[in-house]
């Protein structure tokens, strides 16, 4: 009992991290990075809220933060891609847009500065055997742990065995080439930029659903974390989520063992050190897209 | 005057802020408030208002400490005031700087003490936000008043990590509180400013009981909140502003607890439902014992 308690929490922790480092991945290999991660995800927090306050309906809390995710990402994808705009300045641009964007619509709409009225989560997906199950029956009722979980499967293969995968990767790899065969870079990085603004925005109605409202700041740095994840995950979608799995399960152990002998402050660092350890060295060297970060000028 | 963390935060802020409207209505006095954001900008707003026609500057929040304490010495005509000052051993407060600190311990022990009461399963819990002595402070009396009524009483102990963003990530809140109720506490006192309010989701969840903290918090999750373990800020700063007003306003470190109506436990129509007048009766005789000195509360963990 004790061990699927750890692992649910493991699980519930690394589904926002998963979310956003597998729309990363998409970004990255068309070409873009994406340190916009963080303000994709408070402005979809946000959007839930908004949607599912108004609505009192939380699939249309889900809904908005798709569509906030989606609207944040294309406004990061006409800077880099269409401007040729600096990609990382742009990324941090956007997450301290969205840093004060939802403390302005916070005050503006619920008059606090600190979190909005409760609002719907989502219902629980009664589930034959899954959700009867001791200790990771709740986990495994919740729609949008059951939606990462199909996602990165799906994401994966939609970057590694379709037409539109194969030619993203090869649009991070080798702009001029894929330019060459008639692909059009600029289509294609906005694809992929757009497609990490679902993800992300997902990963953020999943945290304010969960507990019912939005605070303000509440990614607290997760997508940092995922951006490192995706890093440890080598740009694949698979690999990203299960380095996000190996983050999560150290933060539940980092909280599991708080109070006993270990001292506090290395515990704190536990997850990072993990992350840090894994970078290092035990996953060995990984390569970014050889584009990432070059805006595609096709006059040069 | 000056605010951080912002209005609105439903806690100490709101409090100071209702402190100063009390003082503009009955005082006559004027105020405005400026918000900080992230980080470095506290310094320079303070000078802001310092170079302004302000009497009294306020802090609000121990992350103020070390800059107001800088400007009061830098202008020595203008009185400030810190509400939860961090007084470092051995510093030396300038003449003109009232440092407001609050005896948590004090109203933590009593909220210690009736979650002990309350406890069915012999372990109640704890969440601190950011680890700090100050939160210590909490933890400290919270464990010594559950131990004071139930020497058996297990206490579990978690924070939330090591910066400012430990006040503010409900996330981890709500993973803290499941993971000390699904260890068998029943009861879970938190200062964690809104980190907390995941604490609030994970007793919904599970059916649970949560203490509040700063503030009345019955409002963010009824049913569950136990009580509230209440700093009175409002209270401090009126008569910081009336002292001000009248000349009698001397610098050093006011340290307010139970005696001086410093903090509070809360139990009124909403809760007490869930108090017998035995347990009542029980932490108001302890409140009465520390009042008298009999009882003196621990303000560290060591």
């Amino acid at each position: 009992m004790d061990v699927l308690l750890f692992a649910a929490a493991a699980v519930r922790i690394s589904v926002p991290y998963a979310l956003a480092a597998m729309g990363a991945s998409l970004s990255e290999r068309g070409g873009v990075v994406c340190i916009a991660l963080e303000g994709l995800m408070l402005n979809g927090a946000l959007a839930y809220t908004l949607g599912a306050y108004a609505t009192q309906n939380p699939w249309a809390g889900v809904a908005c933060a798709l569509l906030a995710g989606l609207l944040t990402a294309w406004l990061h994808a006409e800077a880099t891609v269409r401007f040729r705009a600096d990609q990382i300045t742009t990324g941090l641009g956007i997450n301290l847009l969205a840093a004060g964007l939802t403390r302005f619509v916070l005050v503006r709409v619920f008059h606090s500065s600190s979190n909005s009225p409760r609002v719907p989560g989502l219902p629980e997906w009664r589930l034959p055997v899954l959700s009867d199950l001791p200790g990771v029956g709740a986990l495994l009722s919740s729609p949008l742990v059951l939606v990462t979980l199909a996602l990165v499967v799906l994401v994966h293969a939609l970057l590694f065995r379709t037409v539109f995968g194969l030619r993203l990767r090869a649009i991070g790899e080798r702009p001029e080439a894929a330019a060459t065969l008639g692909l059009s870079v600029t289509r294609h990085r906005f694809a992929g930029v757009l497609l990490c603004g679902l993800l992300a925005g997902l990963a953020g109605a999943y945290l304010s659903s969960e507990q019912h409202s939005f605070t303000d700041g509440m990614t607290g740095g997760r997508g940092y974390i995922a951006l490192a994840a995706m890093i440890v995950g080598k740009w694949n979608p698979m690999g990203a989520a299960a380095a996000c799995l190996l983050f999560g399960a150290a933060e539940a152990l980092q909280i599991k063992l708080q109070g006993s002998a270990f001292p506090s402050e290395l515990l704190q660092a536990l997850p990072y050190l993990i992350t840090m350890l894994a970078l290092a060295g035990f996953i060995g060297r990984a390569v970014a897209p050889r584009a990432v970060g070059t805006p595609y000028d096709p006059e040069s | 005057m000056f605010d951080v963390g912002g209005r609105g935060d439903k806690s100490f802020n709101d409090a100071a802020y209702a402190g100063l409207e009390r003082a503009q209505k009955e005082l006559g006095v004027h105020f405005t408030t400026l918000e900080t954001s992230e980080g470095a900008d506290r310094e320079v707003q303070l000078r802001q208002l310092a170079a302004g026609p302000a009497k009294i500057i306020f802090g609000v929040g121990f992350l103020f400490s070390d800059d107001i304490k800088a400007l009061a010495k830098e202008f020595p005509d203008k009185k400030f005031a810190c509400v939860d000052f961090t007084v470092n051993p051995g510093d030396s407060l300038p003449p003109n700087l009232v440092a407001l600190t609050f005896k948590e311990e004090e109203g933590s022990f009593l909220v210690g003490a009736l979650a002990a009461m309350t406890s069915k399963t012999g372990k109640i819990g704890f969440v601190g936000g950011m680890d700090v002595p100050l939160i210590r402070k909490f933890q400290a009396g919270y464990v010594a008043g559950a131990k004071a009524v139930n020497p058996k009483i297990e206490v579990l102990v978690k924070y939330a990590g090591n910066s400012g963003a430990a006040f503010k990530d409900p996330t981890k809140g709500k993973e803290l509180g499941l993971a000390e109720y699904h260890a068998g506490a029943d009861v879970i006192y938190h200062a964690s400013g809104s980190t907390g309010l995941g604490v609030f989701e994970a007793a919904r969840e599970l059916n649970k009981l949560a203490i509040g903290v700063d503030k009345d918090q019955y409002e963010d999750a009824p049913g569950f909140i136990l009580t509230s373990m209440v700093k009175v800020v409002d209270t401090a700063v009126f008569e910081s502003i009336r002292a001000t007003q009248q000349g009698t306003l001397t610098g050093g470190v006011q340290h307010l607890g139970l005696k001086e109506n410093g903090v509070q436990w809360v139990y009124d129509d909403h809760n007490k439902a869930l108090i017998p007048a035995a347990v009542k009766a029980r932490v108001d005789s302890l409140a009465a014992e520390i009042i008298a000195g009999r009882i003196v509360v621990p303000s560290t963990t060591e």
